[in-house]
């Protein structure tokens, strides 16, 4: 017999009432990110050792400056949709796991802000 | 009669792993060595904002022998997590999920983070030079 009443079977959302969303943001960002770090591993090789002029002539052309942004981006909305799963399966105390889930969530947006910031400061700063 | 406290299963401590089992925590390990990766990104492009002083430092740091282990460590995880994340997406289509395949594919995954990873130390020492 069918439990479920006609609404719930349509939404689909399952037990955790919450649906594909996290799974989603996890598979977009892990595609963006293929291309995106294998360009950075790359580009980042030629930069061993580099002085700050060198440094900020390869950050300040345009397509290097987009390309960083969006590795950033897509990169701390990766790692937090990660870190939340590890948690949530690690961390058994309610407050711990809160605190954790908090920390993480807030960090990933200061860390992202931080980067985007010195990316723009470092192309349009002088 | 009193209950006795029995082992949750799998008990890690007397369970030898599957190979699938190490490679999927491995997984999750080398996800969350990427997001300290992450924060030595950010070490790199901050210092870069204040002074070339203070950014030759950050260079120095990354270039001594314990900055080049860990930056070879977050390359390997970053391999690993890229050539499992991409089996898992194959496996979100429905295909692969066979023993046999799995068990092919397990050993795909380990051969390429390793190959990968040989491959970039060598451009970095021989071909550049770093």
């Amino acid at each position: 017999m069918e439990m479920r009443s006609p609404l719930a079977r349509v939404r689909g959302l399952g037990a955790a009432h919450e649906g594909a969303h996290h799974w989603w943001g996890q598979r977009l960002t892990g595609i963006a990110l293929v291309p995106l770090t294998l360009w950075f591993v790359w580009a980042a090789s030629g930069l061993i050792g580099a002085d700050l002029a060198t440094f900020k002539a390869w950050v300040g052309t345009g397509q290097n400056a987009v390309l960083l942004i969006l590795l950033i981006v897509s990169g701390v909305h990766h790692a937090q949709l990660g870190l939340q799963v590890v948690i949530e399966d690690y961390v058994h105390s309610e407050g711990a796991k809160t605190v954790s889930l908090v920390l993480v969530k807030l960090g990933a947006v200061f860390l992202g802000v931080i980067n985007v910031f010195a990316i723009l400061k470092l192309t349009f700063g002088s | 009669m009193a209950r006795r406290e029995r082992p949750l299963s799998p008990h890690l401590q007397v369970y030898r792993l599957p190979r699938t089992a190490i490679l999927s925590i491995t997984h999750r390990m080398t996800g969350v060595a990427l997001s300290g990766g992450i924060l030595i990104l950010t070490f790199w492009l901050t210092s870069a904002t204040y002074s070339a002083e203070c950014f030759a430092w950050a260079q120095d740091i990354m270039g001594s022998w314990i900055g080049q282990i860990v930056l070879w460590g977050v390359l390997f995880s970053l391999y690993y997590h890229l050539g499992n994340g991409i089996r898992h997406m194959i496996w979100d289509t429905g295909a692969g999920f066979d023993l046999p395949t799995v068990h092919r594919s397990d050993y795909l995954v380990i051969a390429f983070s390793i190959i990968a990873t040989a491959a970039t130390l060598g451009c970095v020492y021989f071909v550049i030079g770093g």
